[in-house]
């Protein structure tokens, strides 16, 4: 690790006017971020430590949202009361992330922002093989190489890296949004579209990061930028759940995630939103499905060929066409799930 | 009663650890090192409250170590995959690695050496004992450290979920049935004790 | 009598208050960090290391490249790497060391290494999976194990079954990862090195190092506390270790060298890339009537590791015509080693995944083709076994298990469609020669002297008992000095022999230390009382376990009138998703007849330990070597699986069969350490045929080979 200076800030609006030097970097939990600086992704002169900020892990109703702060621990946030009440997807989600010991110190705001698994961008420095987001410009070796947890959707020849995150998942199924306060003030974006996949990034990065490379432009969070809260509607009477498929029990990324939340109405179902993880560099609502399933009865027989045909479009690389098929049914088992949850 | 030949060289170059290094740090670094580069932090580890003045990049993993000798916490993999480097931060069980030493400002670090009491062991040393749920004991005072957070989060009701809730501590020669029974052996022997302690 | 009891580790205190010492834990004043920095292409020539910007990085004090470092001696095993690094510009391996960065501090030593830069003429490497370079497995290795074999009329038994089997089995390169990377701290005195280090074997180290740094093996003293794990990865001597001791005398300062995790994967062995193919005929009773093997592993270019998995072929079952044979090939990867269960680990996972399918195709139960095909004597030699009691354990392990009943028993649960598994487990007897002072002193008490190793499988305690009882002491009155290369030469703790050898050395000389007692004072009891009055300090027995014609190794019980091997009989039970393709475990029963069990508690914690390491090889490990670049794809825990607690279950169910091996040591015990982790590789192979009629032939199964028939 490199050596860097240290501050501590005291407020939200501190921080942001600390983290004015372009190689500063917030550090809240840290527990991506010390590992990227010991694997030299990134390299800051300045740590900006947003975690002894007072007031940010505030998890309570407001309005007809549920308010949760950005320094809310993935703990704090599995086990609380109004979560598994009103976003119990959410809760799920957290709880299965990581281990009880990062749960206790990764938060809400800065576990959207982790980086993907790809093992050769995670390689130590200095790295071997092409990898845009590492070394601009020089390829890609998860396109034609060891690609069995890579992207089915979104992706282009500068990369195929999906986004590991749980919680992600859930927030972008229960459209959430995200608070942000940067120099310019304050913005809400939803998380729907807060990540970008390749192709997005492609089309966008020109504008959104001219001095990155299009592989490196992962979410339209603005250099300085921070996350203060997130808002989650409150949709009375839904129900929700989280299926994570992996081949080891806990303590381990999924190759494909689901999130799904649904009311039903007389048994069948009324309202469905449906998300995928790791299988984009982004959280993939179903929106295609969403609409066919309307009326549909929540069992896997039913569900299961509108989610396939939602997955059409799906472009698997050499060695993950099993995606396809494990993301389609762990979408119908988040919908089975949810279906037998309690409203 | 093990008594190797090496112990007594142990202690003995363990008793000089903090000052010799600490201090060839400080003799080596200052001109070249930038003080920006430095902090401060007061961090109390088992009840006692240190004054730490170093680089920020020191891990509180490498402090706690290396720097205080406190060599019962131990790393695995420093990429927080393992668990071995566990401690209680204000109660709450962490990384080590994943921490560095200047976020523990004015925290209370608790790592093994802090569990027992004088000779009296915590009820989870001493289940971890009954139940040989330690082979190499490498990981042990992670495992330890966990199990104690574990049992106090509440997360002990069934053998199932102290699976679930003690996966963050990798063990390699595998205790894992036998440190999932030593988890439930203790939380119950944790929450007799405090009965005990109420009546 | 404490041998047969559950006795607690002895060491348990220090490893649950922390106070337990590995070598990484030894602080010596002046002492330097050590952070190698590694080939960055898996072949061709280094063309430069620039050191520029490490040395200007605060804290770092000095960047050995191969110009700093001596002409190193030739060396031999027990090194495992003979072609030492930083010796010549040719790589031979990604991650092979060119430089060594010495720090104030762990940090600056990091960061020094990150900044290092070397430059490298890069060539097409060989990757393992068969397209290496073929060689022949070394004639001294294959003279004792894994040789070509012949008996009988192989072609012709295959021709003349009623059903055969012909399949290959993969298993890919899996590191052995123990939670303790291994750590060497070194530190002279003129001509003389004291090194703390991680190992299993400390005595390997003096002439290794003495001979690649041109010292007396006996200037070389080696001081092991405990060891976080070995289980094969610390045996042998591998390159860091004499980097360590060579660094810190050109430093002129202790210098200890931990390898990172990352560093693990280049820096010491792993078990490597395997191909088994096995071909099996029975006639339509199930008799065997060939089996043929023919295996290959790949090993690293230069330095050689060959793994006789064949074995097994020639052990486990009786049949009139065997037929084996096997070959390397060579691979631009550093050095594979053995790995806990070597040899019969990945031959089991072959022959009893073909077993199964023979029953398969037979239509037979496959416990009963198992029991048809039963070995009275061995099949190799013909010799009888010096204790085999399979049969008890297969009895045992099948009625616990309820394999009979088992399809009475819902093939659903919840999401999970079930499947049953069996296997064979069997392990060869590897021993050394060891040896063992025990002294009894005249404060009542006695102790235990010679230089073994804690590695977790209860050594300190199991010698602590063997010693106890022979001296007619309870256990509490018994220390034990252990760890350092001053004490009695002891033999090494791997190849499941520790017990065995070493504790029957053990024994012996606390029976000739008492024997001097008696003869002192005939039939005391309390002997401090006695030796006080007779004013004697000490009385000292030593003794060494010999092994035939004096040779410093055996295996299986050669140029004996017996065949020496341990045996086991697992059965599980797992669950099968279809719609993931997950598989979990639900439940292992395991029966094992490995001679007497001197600590049934810590041999306990053995067997479960095996199975576990079995699940993770069968489910969720490979180290994979990126097929273009030539280095292991991901060098840490993160993208590397090794099992966490929630995917074992509590109920693992293993026992002993009661027996005592008088021909194989003299305590009547065999090695228990590597044993369960035979077999349940295969087991939980056929379990998952058994739950979705998918037959997975290389390991692990993960969900995409279980979706990928499905779909």
């Amino acid at each position: 690790m490199n050596t860097f200076e240290y501050l501590r800030a005291a407020s939200m609006q501190e921080a942001i006017q600390q983290a004015a030097s372009p190689d500063a970097q917030y550090i809240a939990g840290g527990t991506e971020l010390l590992n990227w600086m010991r694997l030299h992704i990134v390299e800051p002169a300045r740590l900006v430590d947003i975690g002894f900020v007072p007031d940010q892990a505030q998890i309570a109703r407001s309005g007809t949202d549920l308010f949760i702060g950005s320094l809310a621990t993935l703990n704090d946030v599995g086990n609380h009361e109004l979560v598994a009440s009103h976003a119990r997807t959410l809760g799920q989600a957290c709880l299965k992330a990581a281990s009880p010991q990062i749960r206790n110190r990764a938060t809400l705001g800065g576990n959207v922002l982790q980086k993907t698994r790809c093992a050769y961008f995670r390689s130590e420095a200095p790295v071997p093989w092409p990898c845009n987001k590492r070394s601009p410009g020089s390829g890609c070796a998860a396109l034609k190489g060891v690609n069995e947890r890579h992207a089915i959707l979104g992706w282009t020849d500068a990369c195929v890296a999906v986004h590991p995150s749980d919680p992600l998942v859930a927030l972008a199924c229960l459209d959430g949004r995200a608070e942000v306060i940067g120099p310019k003030g304050r913005r809400n974006i939803e998380m729907t579209g807060f990540h970008l996949s390749q192709e997005e990034a492609r089309a966008e990065h020109a504008k959104l990061a001219p001095r990155l490379h299009e592989a490196q432009v992962e979410s339209r969070l603005a250099p300085q930028e921070v996350i203060v809260s997130y808002r989650i509607p409150i949709a009375e009477g839904e129900r929700s759940a989280y299926v994570k498929v992996r081949e080891r029990d806990s303590y381990e990324y999924a190759l494909v995630s689901a999130a799904a939340a649904l009311r039903l109405v007389d048994g069948k179902i009324d309202r469905v939103r449906i998300a995928l993880g790791s299988v984009a560099q982004r959280p993939w609502r179903l929106t295609a499905a969403e609409k066919a399933l309307q009326g549909a009865t929540p069992t896997k027989q039913s569900v299961l060929p509108a989610i396939l045909k939602a997955l059409e479009p799906a472009r698997p690389l050499e060695h993950n066409r099993y995606k396809v098929t494990l993301a389609a049914n762990a979408a119908a088992r988040a919908i089975v799930l949810a279906a037998g949850e309690r409203p | 009663m093990p008594n190797p030949l090496s112990r007594r060289e142990f202690i003995q170059a363990g008793s000089v650890v903090v000052g010799a290094l600490s201090a060839t740090a400080e003799a080596a670094a200052p001109e070249s090192a930038s003080a920006t580069t430095r902090t401060r932090a007061n961090i109390k580890v088992n009840g006692t409250v240190h004054a730490a003045d170093l680089e920020a990049r020191v891990t509180l993993l490498d402090y706690l170590h290396d720097r205080l000798g406190l060599t019962g916490t131990r790393k695995g993999c420093n990429e927080g995959a393992c668990g071995t480097c566990t401690v209680l931060i204000d109660g709450k069980r962490m990384n080590a690695c994943l921490t560095l030493a200047a976020q523990c400002n004015g925290r209370e670090v608790t790592t093994v050496e802090g569990l027992a009491q004088g000779d009296k062991l915590h009820p989870v040393q001493q289940a971890f004992i009954d139940h040989d749920a330690f082979q190499c004991g490498y990981c042990t005072s992670g495992q330890i450290v966990s199990a104690v957070a574990c049992i106090e989060e509440g997360h002990t009701g069934s053998e199932a979920e102290v699976r679930e809730w003690m996966s963050g501590n990798l063990c390699r020669c595998s205790c894992y049935p036998q440190i999932t029974a030593a988890v439930l052996d203790a939380a119950q022997r944790v929450k007799q004790s405090s009965k005990d302690g109420q009546a | 009598m404490s041998i047969g009891k559950p006795i607690s580790r002895i060491e348990g205190r220090d490893k649950v208050t922390g106070r337990a010492r590995y070598s990484g834990d030894v602080m010596l004043p002046g002492m330097l960090y050590g952070v190698i920095v590694g080939a960055p292409v898996a072949a061709g020539r280094v063309e430069s290391v620039d050191s520029a910007a490490a040395l200007a990085h605060p804290g770092v004090v000095r960047v050995l490249t191969r110009a700093d470092m001596p002409k190193f001696g030739a060396i031999a095993p027990p090194a495992a790497v003979l072609n030492l690094p930083l010796q010549t510009d040719e790589i031979r391996h990604e991650g092979e060391p060119v430089a060594i960065v010495l720090g104030e501090t762990i940090e600056a030593a990091e960061q020094g290494a990150a900044l290092v830069r070397v430059t490298a003429q890069a060539a097409a490497p060989m990757i393992a999976g068969g397209r290496g370079k073929p060689d022949e497995p070394p004639a001294d290795w294959a003279s004792i194990m894994g040789g070509n074999f012949t008996k009988g009329d192989v072609a012709k038994g295959l021709s003349s079954a009623a059903q055969s089997v012909r399949q290959d089995y993969e298993q890919p390169a899996r590191h052995h990862n123990p939670m303790e990377p291994s750590s060497t701290t070194a530190e002279w005195q003129g001509d003389s090195v004291t090194m703390y280090d991680s190992v299993q074997c400390a005595y390997n180290v003096p002439p290794v190092v003495g001979a690649a740094l041109g010292i007396p093996p006996q200037n070389v003293r080696v001081i092991a506390p405990h060891t976080g794990g070995g289980f094969g990865c610390k045996g042998y001597v591998w390159p860091h270790q004499v980097l360590a001791a060579a660094a810190a005398r050109i430093a002129g300062r202790p210098v200890r060298l931990t390898l990172s995790r990352s560093l693990m994967y280049a820096n010491v062995g792993y078990q490597a890339w395997m191909r088994q193919r096995v071909e099996l005929g029975a006639g339509a009773d199930g008799q065997l009537t060939a089996i043929r093997y023919d295996g290959v592993n790949a090993t690293a270019l230069l330095d050689t590791h060959f793994e006789p998995s064949s074995e097994t072929a020639k052990c486990l079952y009786a049949s009139p015509a065997i037929a084996t044979k096997q070959m390397l090939e060579r691979v631009h990867a550093n050095l594979p080693t053995a790995m806990r269960a070597p040899v019969e680990g990945p031959g089991t996972w072959a022959i009893e995944t073909a077993m199964d399918e023979l029953a398969v195709a037979l239509k037979m139960d496959p416990f009963d083709l198992r029991l048809r095909n039963y070995a009275e004597v061995d099949p190799h030699t013909g010799k009888p076994w010096s204790s085999k009691k399979l049969r008890e354990a297969y009895e045992s392990a099948a009625r616990r298990f309820g394999w009979r009943e088992r399809h009475a028993r819902p093939k659903r649960d919840g999401d999970f469609v079930i499947g049953n598994g069996m296997a064979t487990a069997t392990m060869g007897c590897f021993r050394w020669a060891g040896g063992a002072r025990v002294r009894l002193k005249d404060d009542g008490t006695a102790v235990v002297e010679t230089g073994t190793h804690d590695i977790g499988t209860g050594t300190l305690t199991v010698f602590t008992q063997i010693a106890a009882d022979a001296l007619g002491l309870s256990v509490d009155r018994v220390a034990i000095q252990w760890g350092d290369t001053r004490l009695p030469q002891a033999s090494p703790v791997y190849g499941s022999s520790a017990t065995m050898t070493n504790g029957s050395a053990v024994l012996l000389a606390a029976r000739e230390a008492r024997a001097k007692l008696d003869k002192l004072v005939p039939g005391v009891k309390d002997h401090g009382a006695a030796m006080r009055k007779a004013g004697v300090s000490d009385i000292v027995g030593e003794a060494t376990f010999k092994l035939p014609k004096d040779l410093p190794f055996n295996a299986d019980g050669a140029d004996t009138p017996y065949a020496m091997r341990t045996w086991g009989a697992v059965f599980v039970e797992i669950g099968v998703d279809p719609d993931f393709g997950i598989l979990r475990l639900r439940r292992v029963v395991g029966s094992y007849s490995a001679g007497r069990i001197i600590n049934p508690k810590t041999a306990r914690s053995q067997l479960t330990g095996g199975i576990i390491w079995e699940w993770g090889k069968a489910t969720m490990e490979e180290s994979v070597q990126e097929p273009t670049h030539g280095r292991w794809l991901a060098k840490n825990l993160s993208n590397v699986a090794i099992p966490v607690n929630a995917d074992i279950p509590t109920s693992i169910d293993v026992d002993f069969v009661e027996e005592y091996d008088e021909h194989a040591s003299a305590l009547g015990a065999r090695g228990i350490g590597e044993l369960a982790a035979t077999g349940v590789a295969a087991a939980i192979g056929n379990a998952v045929y058994d739950a979705v009629g998918v037959r997975v032939r290389s390991l692990p199964i993960l969900p995409w080979k279980i979706l990928q028939r499905a779909m």
